[in-house]
Parts: C-alpha cells; sequence; structure tokens
C-alpha cells in the first residue's frame, strides 16, 4: 500500500464559545477584536491526521501530514496549533483581512496544492463555522475526480489501498468504501481532539512553514456571489416581571388572557 | 453560523463542563448557580458534621435536621421577644400589605411553610432554622424603620443576602426574623471614567457584573456561586474567590458603603473616593462583620477595565516544592497580566475524572497540577509573554508537563478541572472542608499530615469495597492567595472521622500562625473555633465592636464570635 502523503486544509474563524455579533454595515459578522481559532470541524481532521500515524492504522504508514490554511497572517496561529498537535509542517497561503475566499476558489486552490504536495488523502472539515457552506471538500472531490466521503464519523483502512468510511445517517450507520487518493469530510463524533502538550507547542515553533501567495497557485479573490445584508435573528420579547399574584392577575387582565 | 449549537452534543470539553460541572460555573459567565440547582446537587460540608447521604428532594417540615435539634448546646436566647401579630401588622404598616415585602408565618405556620423554607435553609442543607417571618424592604428607610422597631422590641434578625453562604451564617437557628435584601437590587449608578459602581446590596453579582461587562468593565470579584449571591452578601462575608490575586480583597476595592445600625441609624459612607483619609475607616467594619453589627443597604466600588486577553495554561508538576517555584516564576516573568494561580493535587484531579469521565488534559498523571491564567489588554504581547515563561519553566526543569489552552472551549475546560472538584466530591458523599490560610511553605504539608492521620487510624483506603470510611484526602486551592482547601472525601457517616481531624487540624493551623477560616468566614460552624487564629485579647477587642454598634445584640445572634 502506498504511504499517505495527508494534506489538512484548517481555517481560522471566530472561536466556537463566542457569540458573534452582525456589524454596523450589515455586511458580515464583527471581526475586529474578536477572538479567533481554529474551525472545530478542522481539528478533528488535524486530530485524525495524527491518530492514523499515532496508531499505525495505514498499512503503508503515514509518510507526510501538511496543514494548509488561506487567511490573513493570523491564520499562522492556527497552523502552529495543528503542528503542536502533531502536522508535520505548514503551509499559509496569505489573503488580506476581509478578502475572503469563496468554497469554490478554496477548492481550486487547494487542487493545486494537491498536486505540488502530492497528497493521496484530503481530510476535511464538513464545514467551517463560519459560513457553513459545506461545499469545498465535494467541490475538490469534483475537481480532482477523487472519491469522496463525507461527514465520517469512522475511518479504517484495508488492504490494497482501500479505505472505509463510516458517516451517521438519519436512523443508523452507512459505510462508504474507495480506493486512495481520496477526500474525507469530518464530522463531530470522529474523535475527540487532544489538548497540544507544552513540549509539542515549542517544538512546532521549529517546524516548516511556508508562506506563499494566491498566485503561487493562479488564483484571485474574484467573488462569484454577493452578500446583499446580513442581519441578527429576530430578538426573543424579553418577559416582565410581576411582584404578586395580584399584579400577575392585572398583567393577564390587560393582555385579554383572562 | 447555524451549525453553532449543534457542536455541542460531541464537543466533548464543554459539553462536560455545561453538563456536568456546570453549578461550579465554569468561567467566563456561561452557567451560573441558582438556589435550586445548588440545592439539587453538590453540597458541601463545613467542618464540624458530617452531612446526611441521602437528601430526599423535597424538606420534611418537620424533622430531626434543624440547626436547634442537630446542636442542642444552642440554646435560644431568652431576652429575645416572641413574634406576634401586633409586630406582624406594625411591618405589614411599614412595608405595605403585599406578599412581595412579606412572608407571614405567625398568622398561619402551615401555609407559609413553603414560602419560609428557603429563607430557612442553607446552600449546603446543613443548617435549619424556625423563621416564622420574612421581611423584604425596598428602601434603606424601611430598613431603618424594621432595625428600629426590632432593636426596640428585643426581636431578632438574620440579615440574608442570596443565602449561599458556607458557613451557616445566612439563615436563623431559632425562630429570628430573615431580613432579606432580594427587593433592594437596582444598580444605581457607574462612572465610565472612574469605573465606579454604585448599587445596591441586594444586585446579584453576576447581573453586575454582566452589566460592567457591556461597558468594558470587569467586577473586582468573581466566584462559583456568583449567579445567586448578593454584593452585601460578598462584602458582609469579605468573600475572596477567583480574581483577588489580581484585583485584590474588597478591604480595598470598595470605596463606600452605606449601612443600617440596629438602632435604626443610617451610616452614610457611600463615598465614590479613591482617597479620603479623613477620620477611621468605618467601613472596613461592615466587610466581614457577616450581618453582626448592621444591614448593609448600598454598596460603591471601584471596578477595573475588563481584560480584552485571556490564556490559561495548565501544568503538571513532580512535587510541591516545584510547584512553589512554578509560582515564584511566574510571579517574576508575568507579573502584572498574571491573574490567578491555582493548585490541585492527584487526589483532587483524579476524583474529578471519576465524576466526569472528562479527558484528562495532560497523557500522564503528576503528584500536581497548578492552573495559571493571563489577563490583559494585548493579545500579543500577552502571548509572547506567557510563551517566554513557558519556555523557561520547561527548560528550568520546573515543569514536568503542561499545556495551554487553544481556544475559549480549551480555556473553559481547563479551569472546570479547577473550579469542578467541589462539585465532584460532593457526588461522591460528604466531605470534610477545611478552608484555611498558611504560610505558602507549608501549606500543603496539611494534606500530607492529615492524610497519614487518617490513613494510621485505619480509616483512610480507596478500596472498592468500602472497607474504610474515608475514600480520599486531598487538598486544592489558591496558590496565589496561600489558601488551601483540605477535603476529606467519605464514604459514609462515621464518628471516627471527625475526632481524628478535630481538633487536630485547628491546632496544627494554630502553631503556624494560619488561619482557621481564609475566605469564608465564622457564622455558626466557625465560631468556636476563633480562638485557635486570634488571640483573647483581639476576641475582646473585637467584642467591644459587637456591643458598641449592636448593643442589644439582635443582629444575628449565637454566631460570629
Ligand atoms: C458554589 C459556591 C462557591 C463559593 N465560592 C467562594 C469563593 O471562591 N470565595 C469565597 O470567599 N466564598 C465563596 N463562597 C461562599 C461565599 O461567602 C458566598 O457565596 C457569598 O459571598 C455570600 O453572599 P450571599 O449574598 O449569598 O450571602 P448570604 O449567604 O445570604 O449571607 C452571608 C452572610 O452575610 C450576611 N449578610 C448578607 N447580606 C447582608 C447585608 N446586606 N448586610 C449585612 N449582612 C449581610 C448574612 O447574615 C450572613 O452572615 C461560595 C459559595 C458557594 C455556594
Amino acid at each position: 500500500m502506498s504511504a499517505l502523503r495527508i494534506l489538512v486544509p484548517i481555517k481560522r474563524v471566530i472561536d466556537y464559545a463566542v457569540k458573534p455579533r452582525v456589524n454596523k454595515a450589515q455586511t458580515g459578522v464583527e471581526t475586529a477584536g474578536v477572538k479567533h481559532s481554529m474551525n472545530p470541524f478542522d481539528e478533528l481532521s488535524v486530530e485524525e491526521s495524527v491518530r492514523i500515524r499515532e496508531k499505525k492504522s495505514a498499512p503503508g504508514g503515514v509518510e507526510d501530514i501538511c496543514v494548509i490554511s488561506a487567511g490573513p497572517t493570523k491564520a499562522q496561529d492556527i497552523l502552529r496549533t495543528a503542528m503542536a498537535m502533531g502536522a508535520d509542517r505548514a503551509i499559509h497561503v496569505e489573503v488580506k483581512e476581509g478578502e475572503d475566499l469563496e468554497p469554490l476558489s478554496v477548492a481550486k486552490l487547494l487542487k493545486t496544492a494537491v498536486e505540488q504536495q502530492k497528497s493521496n488523502l484530503v481530510i476535511l472539515g464538513k464545514q467551517s463555522i463560519d459560513d457553513d457552506a459545506n461545499q469545498t471538500g465535494q467541490m475538490l472531490a469534483g475537481l480532482l475526480g477523487w472519491p469522496q466521503a463525507t461527514q465520517a464519523s469512522k475511518v479504517e483502512f484495508g488492504e490494497g489501498d482501500t479505505v472505509s468510511v463510516t458517516r451517521e445517517v438519519d436512523g443508523g450507520a452507512e459505510t462508504l468504501k474507495a480506493k486512495l487518493p481520496m477526500i474525507i469530510t469530518t464530522d463531530l463524533r470522529l474523535n475527540e481532539p487532544r489538548y497540544a502538550s507544552l513540549p509539542n507547542i515549542m517544538k512546532a515553533k521549529k517546524k516548516p512553514l511556508e508562506k506563499k501567495t494566491l498566485a503561487d497557485f493562479g488564483i484571485t479573490a474574484e467573488r462569484r456571489l454577493k452578500v446583499l445584508k446580513v442581519t441578527e435573528p429576530p430578538t426573543r420579547q424579553g418577559g416582565g416581571k410581576v411582584d404578586d399574584v395580584d399584579g400577575l392577575i392585572s398583567k393577564l387582565k390587560e393582555m385579554g388572557a383572562i | 453560523m447555524a451549525c453553532r449549537p449543534q457542536l455541542t452534543p460531541v464537543l466533548r470539553r464543554l459539553a462536560r463542563t455545561t453538563s456536568e460541572l456546570s453549578r461550579q460555573a465554569p468561567r467566563p459567565q456561561v452557567l451560573s448557580l441558582t438556589r435550586t440547582a445548588a440545592a439539587a446537587g453538590s453540597r458541601s460540608l463545613g467542618s464540624s458534621q458530617p452531612r446526611p447521604f441521602q437528601h430526599t428532594p423535597a424538606r420534611r417540615k418537620d424533622g430531626d435536621d434543624f440547626t436547634s435539634i442537630k446542636y442542642p448546646e444552642l440554646k435560644r436566647d431568652g431576652r429575645f421577644g416572641r413574634l406576634t401579630l401586633d409586630h406582624v401588622a406594625h411591618f405589614r404598616s411599614l412595608l405595605g400589605d403585599s406578599n412581595s415585602a412579606l412572608i407571614d408565618g405567625v398568622a398561619n405556620a402551615e401555609a407559609a411553610a413553603d414560602d419560609l423554607e428557603p429563607f430557612n435553609s442553607d446552600w449546603m442543607r446543613k443548617y435549619r432554622g424556625h423563621t416564622q417571618l420574612v421581611l423584604k424592604p425596598a428602601s434603606t428607610t424601611e430598613v431603618s424603620q424594621i432595625l428600629k422597631y426590632c432593636n426596640d422590641n428585643m426581636l431578632a434578625v438574620v440579615p440574608q443576602g442570596g443565602n449561599t453562604g458556607l458557613v451557616g451564617g445566612s439563615v436563623p437557628v431559632f425562630d429570628e426574623i430573615v431580613l432579606s435584601m432580594s427587593r433592594m437590587s437596582q444598580i444605581l449608578e457607574f462612572d465610565d471614567v472612574s469605573g465606579t459602581l454604585v448599587a445596591e446590596a441586594g444586585c446579584i453579582l453576576e447581573v453586575a457584573d454582566q452589566y460592567l461587562a457591556a461597558r468594558g468593565y470587569i467586577f473586582p470579584l468573581d466566584l462559583g456561586a456568583k449567579g445567586s449571591c448578593h454584593l452585601g452578601g460578598n462584602l458582609s462575608t469579605n468573600a475572596g474567590g477567583l480574581r483577588l490575586l489580581r484585583y485584590g480583597s474588597l478591604h480595598g476595592t470598595v470605596l463606600g458603603i452605606e449601612a443600617v445600625l440596629p438602632d435604626g441609624t443610617v451610616v452614610d459612607d457611600l463615598s465614590r473616593l479613591r482617597k479620603n483619609n479623613t477620620g477611621y475607616d468605618l467601613k472596613q467594619l461592615f466587610i466581614g462583620a457577616e450581618g453582626t453589627i448592621g444591614v448593609i443597604t448600598k454598596v460603591s466600588i471601584q471596578c477595573p477595565q475588563r481584560p480584552a486577553a485571556q490564556n490559561v495554561a495548565f501544568f503538571g508538576l513532580e512535587s510541591y516544592e516545584h510547584a512553589q517555584r512554578a509560582f515564584r516564576e511566574a510571579k517574576g516573568q508575568l507579573s502584572e497580566i498574571l491573574s490567578a494561580f491555582e493548585l490541585m493535587d492527584e487526589g483532587s484531579q483524579a476524583l474529578v475524572h471519576r465524576v466526569t469521565g472528562s479527558k484528562r488534559p495532560l497523557e500522564s498523571t503528576h503528584p500536581f497540577y497548578c492552573l495559571i491564567e493571563t489577563s490583559g489588554s494585548n493579545a500579543d504581547h500577552d502571548s509572547e509573554k506567557l510563551s517566554a515563561f513557558l519556555e523557561s519553566v520547561m527548560d528550568k526543569g520546573i515543569v514536568a508537563d503542561g499545556t495551554l489552552a487553544q481556544d475559549e472551549t480549551q480555556l473553559r475546560a481547563l479551569w472546570a478541572w479547577r473550579e469542578g472538584i467541589t462539585e465532584a466530591l460532593g457526588h461522591l458523599g460528604g466531605v470534610f472542608k477545611y478552608d484555611v490560610s498558611i504560610p505558602l511553605a507549608q501549606m500543603y504539608q496539611l494534606v500530607e499530615d492529615t492524610r497519614a492521620r487518617v490513613a494510621e487510624a485505619g480509616l483512610l483506603g480507596d478500596d472498592a469495597d468500602g472497607t474504610h470510611p474515608v475514600r480520599a484526602v486531598v487538598g486544592y486551592g489558591h496558590m496565589g492567595d496561600s489558601n488551601l482547601h483540605l477535603n476529606i472525601s467519605t464514604r459514609r457517616f462515621d464518628p471516627r472521622i471527625e475526632k481524628v481531624l478535630e481538633p487536630f487540624v485547628y491546632e496544627w493551623i494554630a502553631q503556624r500562625q494560619g488561619s482557621i477560616s481564609a475566605e469564608h468566614g465564622l457564622g455558626l460552624a466557625k465560631k468556636k473555633y476563633i480562638g485557635y487564629s486570634r488571640s483573647e485579647g483581639m476576641v475582646g477587642l473585637m467584642k467591644q465592636i459587637k456591643g458598641l454598634y449592636d448593643p442589644r445584640g439582635i443582629m444575628n445572634p449565637y454566631k460570629y464570635i
């Protein structure tokens, strides 16, 4: 079986624990001064790649785990985190703050990256929690003409470059089997990502991080989609407090409820 | 962002944080403690009496769990008047007739029993009084009128805030009137330039903190009970909590107090000034007075800027000696951004793991762990400092292993390993709790000596068949404040345990000039042990103060000193 060369695309998004707010101009979500971290689904991809190596689950072994992120300079923080978790090296594709790429551009970029890095397995998050598009993995598979297994909850390797991927579907589990090279996207039940240990955080600082531009991939940040307006969901009407039973009764009468 | 909520089921760390450890409010303010949640779950024990192991959810109306029955040596003071319908009628004339101002069990005890119960029982369900009357004043004038009347008629009074105190101070012992501050809950003013907040004493801590958060400020005190406890209660217990290392004690941050003395005098000291060297600083007497000299009605407090950046690191250490070195280094290298330094021993972490099943932060186990939090205004600056610090403690071999939270979810999960201890222990059975302050160098020795003593008595063993009554003797606490929580986790009631522990623990502390109650106060639970931490002369001076402000002794009797 071929040795695995895994490519793990990761994205810097507003931290999962932070409540996002719509900006004043209603063109998007407020990002200035807001805590960012790695897209939680991408943490699963990194963790899974590292486990495949540690558990020696692929018969051909893992030759390379390369993480790649297109984003502002700060995206290097999450690349370091991924390397602290166990990735070997990183590629940062500089994209100006605010010039977000659409899923198709990302997929095109990754197609070139796959070719340059000679990857034979790409593990992506099923979606990123900022725009929830859930498209990049599928588009990449289409562009490459590779098999895809989305929303994986379990990944197993067999003889002759075969990979079995279990995915949760309504009312049960579905198992797909395909041959490398292939695309896998991760879902929540796949694994429980590790805490990066201090020694590994230190080591990650010395791992190679290659800096590239969109031009290196023949891509421009062109937009096909136009965001018309972003708004908050309607706020819930707050409740009022009454002092006592008398207050409650008069309130109910006022509302015509009794 | 539609899928954020979907992440919850498997977002492992957070999921555990929220569902299992909720009562100890992992920070920041995701969760908070409510009285009902607290009653349903974790209860901790004071030092002197093991709690019953089975709790019936609804309290029996008559039972042997009254404080007066559990502690027969306590006798009702015959000087105090008994409540009559005339008294109640007078209070009604002061407060108005509405149920929200007054709960009356004098006219019909049976009918009011359920309404009175929450005011009679404490958070730990360890103390239970017999009050027949709860008064809820809405203004300082009403508080003054109530107290004057009580003073004139020799009616005993217990001021009550959020009723989360851990030493039995907030509930009556016999039939004292409960003066609940819950209706005086307004935030009165906030100065956006100086950060001075003025609020009524019944304002809930978390409400104040959220109000401040919206304005870029933070309340200088944070603790697990923030969703229920009142500012007035916090001041009255001089609560310490998680931010003391950074923002100092309430004795420094409180700028002014308005309070009412038992004779109705309003102590008008609601200063907004940071500096005011004009005479004795009398407001300090009310901070930590536990309702024994008067009722706090308003508070003015200095609030710091809310930090824009926070980081949390979690270390494994080979010995207590290493923990002290790590603390020394943290102070030296992180200085102004260090906001918490918490210590946990392996015993405490193993128990949290047993109860929550959460993934442990480090691969291997270590005898000690510490949690370090930094808070600053510039994330890049803080990260740089923190990285340099981490590198140096690793290089010097002070820290055996560790991790650094990579995102907010991890940050909260790491805090849960510290904040979840109290609750985890509560889940496992009765706990003897000692909240002590000891010079840092000897702090953990108390845990070791206690463990050895319990083991020697043949009481300690982590055996599956439960032959030994004590499961574990563990220690954790606010290392940054030299404040240790010694906890003895038991399987069942056994009178030998208490005999082995007391007065041993108190004597041990006294020999090292430590404090037998670092942050929880005296209340009823620790009253008789004050002599271990304060000289006779000091207690005498305190009694003079009590006699001066409350000459008839109606304020929170049977407790404190
Ligand atoms: C889960 C949990 C975590 C905790 N963590 C900490 C911690 O980290 N650090 C710490 O120091 N403590 C801690 N505590 C205990 C702490 O003392 C209380 O939570 C809090 O400070 C008490 O506020 P309260 O409003 O509930 O007061 P109560 O419990 O209602 O009253 C406490 C005492 O103050 C008196 N009192 C209340 N209000 C007034 C008033 N307005 N005027 C005069 N006297 C008054 C009462 O008579 C009583 O003696 C914790 C408690 C719990 C349940």
